[in-house]
C-alpha cells in the first residue's frame, strides 16, 4: 500500500516549520480566540433554533397566542430566528475582523508568506 | 376571483411569453458560457472559477445555488397550503448558515483546493477517504438533481398551460415532460462542461438576480393590495384557508396531532424534530455548496460571501412568506390544490392573479404569470448546473486524479475527464428522471440534506477540529452515515405504504418517520467517532500543518 500516502509527504523542513507555528503562543492564540468565539456561538444558536422546532412541536397553545392583531407568538418566534441569525453572522465578521484577520496576517507574515489578501490567487 | 391558471384567452399569450423570456434567458446565459470558456485555461478555472469571484458575486451566485425551484416554489406552495408550517422549512434553511459561517467556510477554504475531498483527505490516507467522498458527493447530487429535474418535468406542463387532450407544438403534456427533462439536462450539461465553474457562477448570478427581483416585486404587490398591512393579509390568508387561527400556527402539516393515537402523534412530531435537525445540519455539508467557497481568492472573502448569502437568502425566505400568505388568500387553497395537490403552482397562480388585478386583465395576469414561470425554469437549470458540476469535479478530481492516477495525471487530462464526467453524470439524470418522472421524488431533497448532515459534516468537522481524527474515522462516519440516513429512508413511508410514498401500492416500510437525522445524524458521529479510536494511525504532523494552514490561509491555494 506505498501508494496509500498522505498526497505531498511534507519534507522534514516542512513539518517542523508548522509544528513550530503550531506551537507557538501566538498561534495558540489565535485558536483561542477562533474556537472560544465559534464553539459558544454554535451551541448558542443551535439550542435557540432548537428551542423553536421544540415549542412548535409540543407548545402549540403557547405558540398560537395572538399578540397584536392576527400576529402570533409563532411568527414572532420565527421571525426572531432571522434576527439572531443576521445578528450573530454579523457579529462574527466583526470579531473575525478584528480578532482574526490581524493575527492570522502576522503569522503568515512571519512564515515568509507573501500576503495575498489583496489579490486573487491560483 | 377567477384564478384558473391561464384562463383561455390569456393561455397563448402567456404560453408564448414564458417562452419568449425563458429562451432569452437561455440565449443570455448561454453567450456567458461561450465567454467563460475562453477564459477556462487551467484546472484552476474549470474548477474554482480562477478563484477570481468577489465576495459579493460568490454570495449571489451561493444564493442561485441554493435557492431551488424547491424552495420557490414548494416553499410558497406549502405555506399556501398549510400555512404556518412552511415557515418551519425557511428558517431551518437560513439558520443552517450559521454553521458553515463558523465552522467551515473559511477553514475549508484555506486547507482545500477543488472539493470537499481535498480537506478531508488532507491528513489521511488519499484513496480511501477520496473514494468515499467521490460517492457520497455523488450520491447526494443525484438525489438532488433527480428532485429538480422531476420537478421540471411535472411544472412544465402546468406552467405553460397544458392540459388533459390539449397538445402544444404537437406534444401533449406526457411528452412535454420528457422533452423538459431532456432539456433542462442538456443545457446544464453545456454550462457545466462549456463553461465549467466561471459560466455555471455567472448563470447563478444572473438567476439569483431575476429570482430576487422576481419574489420582490409579487411581495410588493401582494403587501400593496393588503395596504401594507400584515395582520389583515394573515387574517385573509387564515379565512381563506376555511383552518381560521390554527393556519397560522405550527402543526396543520409537521408534528401532526392524532386524536386518540398517541404513538402516531409522537412519531409525528419526532419526524419535525428530525427534519429540522436535517434542515440545519446539511447545508454546510453539501459538496455544491462547498466547492463554492473556493471561487473567492481569500477566507476574508470567503466570510463575505457567506454574509452576502445569508442576507440574499434571509431577504429570500421573508419574501416567500408573503408569498405564500398572500397566495393563502388570494388565491385560495382550493384553487391552487386543482393545479397541483403538492401546491408547487401557488407562486405561479399568484402571480397570474396579481397581474389581472393590477395591469388589468387576462393580459397583465398573462405576463406576470410567463416571467415568473421563466424565472422558475431559470431558477431549476442554474441549480441542476452547480449540481452537475459539484459531483463531475468529485469525479474527475477525488476518484479518477487522486484514486485511479494515484495523483499521476496532468491538469489538461483532469479537466478532460471532468468535462466527461458532466456529460456521463447528465446523461445518466436524464434517463433516472424520465424513469422516475411519475414518481413522488419530492422527498429527495429533504434525502440529500440528511445524508449531508450525516456523512459529510462529521468528517469535515472531525477533520478540521480533532488532533487524533484518521482515515479509518473518515470513512466510517462518511459511509456510516450516508448508508444509515439512505437505508432509514428506503423502509420509511416516503419510499412505500404510504398514499404519497413513492411506490404507494407496496409496503415494506419498518421505520416510522419520514426524516431519518434524528438518527443517522448521531449515527454518522459515532461512526466516525469510532472509526477513529479503532485505528492506530494518527498524524500531529500532518494535523499542525492542516490547522496552521486552515486558521491562517499560510500556503492557501
Amino acid at each position: 500500500m506505498s501508494t496509500d500516502t498522505p498526497a505531498s509527504a511534507p519534507s522534514e523542513s516542512t513539518a517542523e516549520r508548522y509544528l513550530a507555528v503550531q506551537r507557538s503562543d501566538e498561534f495558540a492564540g489565535l485558536r483561542r480566540a477562533l474556537r472560544g468565539f465559534v464553539f459558544p456561538m454554535t451551541v448558542a444558536f443551535f439550542l435557540w433554533y432548537a428551542l423553536y422546532v421544540i415549542l412548535s412541536a409540543y407548545a402549540r397553545g403557547f405558540m398560537g397566542t395572538k399578540l397584536v392583531g392576527n400576529i402570533n407568538v409563532a411568527l414572532v418566534f420565527g421571525l426572531l430566528q432571522f434576527v439572531s441569525t443576521f445578528v450573530i453572522a454579523w457579529l462574527y465578521s466583526r470579531f473575525a475582523n478584528r480578532r482574526i484577520d490581524p493575527v492570522a496576517d502576522r503569522i503568515r507574515a512571519e512564515m515568509g508568506e507573501v500576503n495575498h489578501e489583496h489579490g486573487p490567487r491560483g | 376571483m377567477n384564478t384558473v391558471l391561464a384562463a383561455e384567452a390569456g393561455s397563448t399569450t402567456a404560453r408564448n411569453l414564458t417562452i419568449t423570456l425563458f429562451l432569452i434567458f437561455v440565449a443570455i446565459t448561454l453567450a456567458i458560457t461561450i465567454w467563460a470558456s475562453r477564459q477556462t485555461k487551467t484546472a484552476t478555472d474549470f474548477y474554482a472559477g480562477g478563484r477570481s469571484f468577489s465576495g459579493f458575486q460568490n454570495g449571489m451566485a451561493i444564493g442561485g445555488d441554493y435557492m431551488s425551484a424547491a424552495s420557490f416554489l414548494g416553499i410558497a406552495g406549502i405555506i399556501a397550503l398549510y400555512g404556518y408550517d412552511g415557515f418551519l422549512y425557511s428558517i431551518g434553511f437560513l439558520v443552517a448558515w450559521l454553521v458553515a459561517l463558523l465552522l467551515v467556510a473559511e477553514l475549508l477554504r484555506n486547507s482545500g483546493r477543488y472539493t470537499m475531498a481535498d480537506v478531508l483527505a488532507f491528513r489521511m490516507r488519499q484513496r480511501p477517504v477520496r473514494t468515499a467522498a467521490a460517492v457520497s458527493t455523488i450520491t447526494v447530487s443525484i438525489f438532488y438533481l433527480l428532485a429538480q429535474m422531476v420537478g421540471a418535468g411535472a411544472l412544465v406542463a402546468l406552467l405553460l398551460g397544458i392540459k388533459p387532450g390539449t397538445t402544444f407544438l404537437g406534444m401533449d403534456a406526457d411528452t412535454a415532460k420528457v422533452a423538459t427533462i431532456v432539456l433542462v439536462g442538456a443545457l446544464m450539461i453545456i454550462y457545466v462542461t462549456v463553461g465549467g465553474m466561471k459560466g455555471t457562477t455567472y448563470v447563478q448570478i444572473v438567476k439569483a438576480f431575476l429570482l430576487m427581483t422576481g419574489a420582490l416585486v409579487m411581495t410588493l404587490l401582494v403587501l400593496a393590495k393588503y395596504k401594507f398591512n400584515l395582520s389583515s393579509l394573515l387574517g385573509d390568508a387564515a379565512d381563506a384557508s376555511g383552518k381560521g387561527a390554527a393556519f397560522l400556527e405550527p402543526g396543520l402539516r409537521y408534528g401532526v396531532e392524532t386524536p386518540g393515537d398517541a404513538l402516531k402523534t409522537f412519531y409525528s412530531k419526532m419526524d419535525l424534530l428530525s427534519l429540522g435537525i436535517a434542515l440545519v445540519l446539511g447545508t454546510a455539508g453539501l459538496p455544491h455548496i462547498l466547492i463554492r467557497f473556493y471561487t473567492v481568492p481569500t477566507a476574508r472573502a470567503a466570510r463575505k460571501s457567506v454574509l452576502w448569502a445569508i442576507g440574499i437568502i434571509g431577504a429570500f425566505y421573508l419574501l416567500t412568506l408573503a408569498l405564500g400568505f398572500g397566495a393563502a388568500a388570494i388565491v385560495g387553497g382550493q384553487a391552487i390544490t386543482a393545479q397541483d395537490k403538492a401546491g408547487n403552482t401557488a407562486a405561479p397562480q399568484l402571480a397570474e392573479a396579481l397581474g389581472a388585478d393590477f395591469f388589468g386583465g387576462n393580459l397583465g395576469g398573462a405576463t406576470l404569470l410567463a416571467i415568473i414561470a421563466a424565472v422558475a425554469f431559470a431558477t431549476i437549470l442554474a441549480v441542476v448546473a452547480g449540481l452537475t458540476l459539484a459531483s463531475s469535479s468529485s469525479l474527475a478530481h477525488d476518484f479518477y486524479a487522486n484514486v485511479v492516477k494515484n495523483g499521476q495525471t496532468s491538469e489538461r487530462q483532469e479537466v478532460n475527464v471532468a468535462r466527461i464526467s458532466a456529460l456521463v453524470i447528465g446523461a445518466v439524470s436524464i434517463v433516472l428522471s424520465i424513469f422516475a418522472q411519475n414518481l413522488n421524488v419530492a422527498f429527495l431533497v429533504a434525502l440529500a440534506f440528511a445524508v449531508a448532515a450525516s456523512g459529510n459534516l462529521p468528517a469535515i468537522l472531525y477533520s478540521l477540529f480533532w488532533k487524533r481524527f484518521n482515515t479509518s474515522g473518515a470513512v466510517w462516519s462518511i459511509y456510516g452515515g450516508l448508508l444509515a440516513a439512505v437505508l432509514l429512508v428506503f423502509f420509511s413511508p416516503v419510499v412505500s405504504g404510504a398514499p404519497t410514498a413513492m411506490f404507494p401500492d407496496q409496503d415494506w416500510h419498518w421505520f416510522p418517520l419520514s426524516n431519518p437525522g434524528i438518527l443517522s445524524i448521531p449515527f454518522g458521529f459515532l461512526c466516525g467517532w469510532l472509526g477513529t479510536v479503532l485505528s492506530k494511525e494518527r498524524d500531529d504532523d500532518k494535523y499542525a500543518e492542516l490547522e496552521v494552514r486552515s486558521l491562517t490561509g499560510a500556503g492557501a491555494h
